[in-house]
């Protein structure tokens, strides 16, 4: 079948572009100056406390083998331990993952909800009331910055009014704000294109056929023309999906939130490279495993793109 | 309604597009029951207006009706509500349109597109439905297997994806199947292929047919009348042999030469003088009268009728009045 063949393609990509990026990286993290065995040692140490330290590390190996180590690590998923702690990276990452996903999830499905309708409804009933709205909102969502509406939604409806709790990672009410703040950029975005893309899809000759079958407006409008408008609506979501989930460091930080984004700036701060390395990898791969769905999703909504 | 009352009567309608494009004028068309009726012009004569008015599709604005009628089965389309149109829409006037992969739905699988009508107007579960899709498929040659029912547009070939748009056109047994231009992006072979189809189907299935085309030549392959029409306006009508042996009006006159003939070949093609006059400058009196090799005074001064000559061969034309100065 077309799909199934069209998976493995897609798959075999997959795998190609994390090889790829493995690469890079680990090329990229040997160009730069510096001897992380150094670095672990410290300013104090003696020649040979360094040289224990990168046979330890296994930086004191030929290239080809650190290569073909590195590459074994990322297919096994170990990221090796942390420079500063000692502990497990992949363990560190998988720790804080569950809170940097639901926090991407709920923030794209916030961002979705709000920009998929009012963007079709803007797209139907174009120049209305709705569609100025649309339109300030998108402007609106586009302008702020979400930290700012981060600490503007805190103050609002955590200090002022106790709706939401102020911080803690405990129940999904935790993820409302720091999730809205982070959907409505996103939903700018998502917005202003359902309603271009929904615009287009109206003035299409199929929609003429349609109402010359005799369907009513709502099947014209909310079967025929959604559905296609709909397609490059699911991938550019899903690439903000994608976005989202290597972390939101500055929502994060607002909201005190665990997540990916500050265990990777903590790392970025404490110099701590191999969990700096581990996290890029990680952010890469799961991008790339985002974009591999969004890839499946939309050539089940476009058939026609399971052919090209 | 008495037994000479045709099954479409298009009375005096005139359209204008905002703000002076004047697309239909004062418009005379007649289609009797199980007749298949060809409106020959050039692009941009109104053929398409015309239709689009028939099947209660025109926007208005930026179009507008100014008067006339449009009577079918008894009741005027101009005085029904949208949702009388709307019912009236697939069920008992359908439309088939040009280009066939732009007209299917890109997303929908052919057999939905043809369900959804069906179960809209006959009320038909959607299992019954598919079925009767796929009847109606196979009635357009694309029963060899079901897999046509499951596929999408692009899944299929230009012929195929007419052939399926005319199977959604005949779904609910229509009374008027309007088919604008259906063969014109389609290639030779293909183009007779799909005429011979329509022709059969006619044959089968009684209904009536406006067949819109700016190739005489189509036309003259599957109309019993033909109707000319030159700047919004029928300036001739006549059953189709009338129409080709013995013309009336100048433009019909002029558009038969143009026809490329393979008796005559060789000889360079005659191609008429000047284009089609834009609808926001329609020249006053005849319209032609400014490309008529035959134009007298009286024709840039009068509009003239359409007046029968002959039994059933109507004719818009000064000259055939005598009027010489």
């Amino acid at each position: 079948m077309h799909l199934m063949m069209f998976i493995a393609k897609r798959f075999a990509r997959l795998i190609l572009t994390i090889l790829l990026i493995s690469t890079i990286i680990f090329f990229v993290i040997r160009i730069i100056p510096g001897d992380p065995a150094a670095v672990i040692a410290g300013i104090d140490a003696t020649d040979a406390d360094v040289a224990a330290i990168r046979a330890k590390i296994g930086t004191d190996k030929p290239i080809a083998v650190q290569y073909a180590s590195w590459l074994k690590d990322i297919a096994t998923f170990d990221f090796g331990n942390s420079m500063i702690t000692g502990q497990s990276v992949t363990k560190q990452i998988l720790r804080r993952f569950p809170i940097t996903l639901t926090l991407a999830t709920l923030g794209i499905i916030l961002g979705m909800l709000i920009a998929i309708p009012i963007g079709v409804l803007s797209a139907v009933k174009r120049w209305s009331l709705i569609d100025y709205f649309g339109m300030f909102l998108s402007q609106l969502g586009m302008a702020i910055p979400s930290f700012w509406l981060g600490i503007i939604l805190l103050l609002l409806f955590a200090v002022k009014i106790h709706l939401f709790p102020l911080f803690g990672i405990g129940s999904i009410k935790n993820f409302i704000l720091p999730a809205l703040s982070l959907g409505f950029a996103r939903a700018a975005i998502i917005l202003r294109l359902t309603r271009a893309s929904m615009v287009e899809e109206l003035s299409k000759e199929y929609i003429i056929t349609a109402r010359a079958k005799g369907l009513t407006e709502r099947l014209v409008k909310y079967k025929h023309a959604l559905k296609n408008a709909l397609i490059p609506v699911v991938t550019v979501s899903g690439i903000q999906f994608g976005y989202m989930l290597g972390g939101a460091i500055i929502i994060e930080q607002v909201f005190s939130l665990p997540g990916l984004g500050r265990l990777f700036l903590t790392g970025i701060y404490q110099r701590d490279f191999t969990l700096i390395q581990g996290g890029v990898v990680f952010v890469a791969l799961i991008f790339s495993l985002i974009n591999f769905l969004v890839d499946i999703l939309y050539s089940l909504l476009n058939p026609k793109i399971r052919i090209s | 309604m008495n037994s000479h009352e045709p099954l479409l009567r298009i009375q005096n309608l005139d359209i204008t597009f905002k703000p002076k494009a004047h697309a239909v004028r004062s418009l005379n068309l007649e289609i009797d029951k199980s007749q298949i009726h060809g409106l020959v012009g050039e692009s941009g004569s109104g053929k398409s207006v015309t239709s689009t008015a028939v099947i209660g599709l025109l926007p208005e604005p930026p179009a507008k009706i100014n008067s006339g009628q449009i009577i079918f089965k008894g009741r005027d389309i101009l005085k029904l509500k949208q949702e009388e149109k709307r019912k009236l829409r697939g069920r008992e006037i359908a439309m088939v349109f040009q280009e066939p992969s732009k007209y299917l739905n890109p997303s929908l699988k052919i057999g939905e597109q043809i369900r959804e009508g069906l179960s809209l107007h006959l009320g038909m579960a959607r299992k019954p439905a598919l079925e009767r899709a796929f009847e109606l498929l196979s009635m357009v040659g694309l029963g060899e297997s079901r897999r046509v029912l499951d596929s999408f547009p692009h899944e299929l070939s230009g012929g195929m994806k007419q052939r399926a748009m005319i199977a959604m056109g005949i779904a609910c047994n229509p009374s008027l199947l309007i088919a604008d231009e259906p063969t014109t992006a389609l290639d030779v072979t293909l183009q007779l292929q799909i005429l011979e189809l329509i022709y059969d189907l006619q044959n089968r299935l009684k209904m009536s047919i406006l067949f819109i085309s700016h190739d005489l030549n189509v036309v003259k392959q599957i109309a019993d009348r033909v109707s000319v029409i030159y700047a919004g306006k029928i300036v001739e009508s006549a059953d189709k042999k009338a129409i080709f042996k013995n013309p009336l009006q100048p433009y019909t006159q002029l558009l038969l030469l143009s026809i490329p003939d393979p008796e005559k070949r060789g000889k360079p093609l005659k191609a008429i003088p000047g284009t089609v006059p834009d609808a926001e400058f329609i020249p006053s009196g005849c319209a032609f009268h400014t490309r008529c090799p035959y134009s007298k005074k009286i024709c840039a001064e009068e509009m003239p009728l359409l007046k029968e000559y002959k039994t059933g061969h109507f004719a818009a034309c000064h000259l055939l009045d005598g009027n010489t100065g």
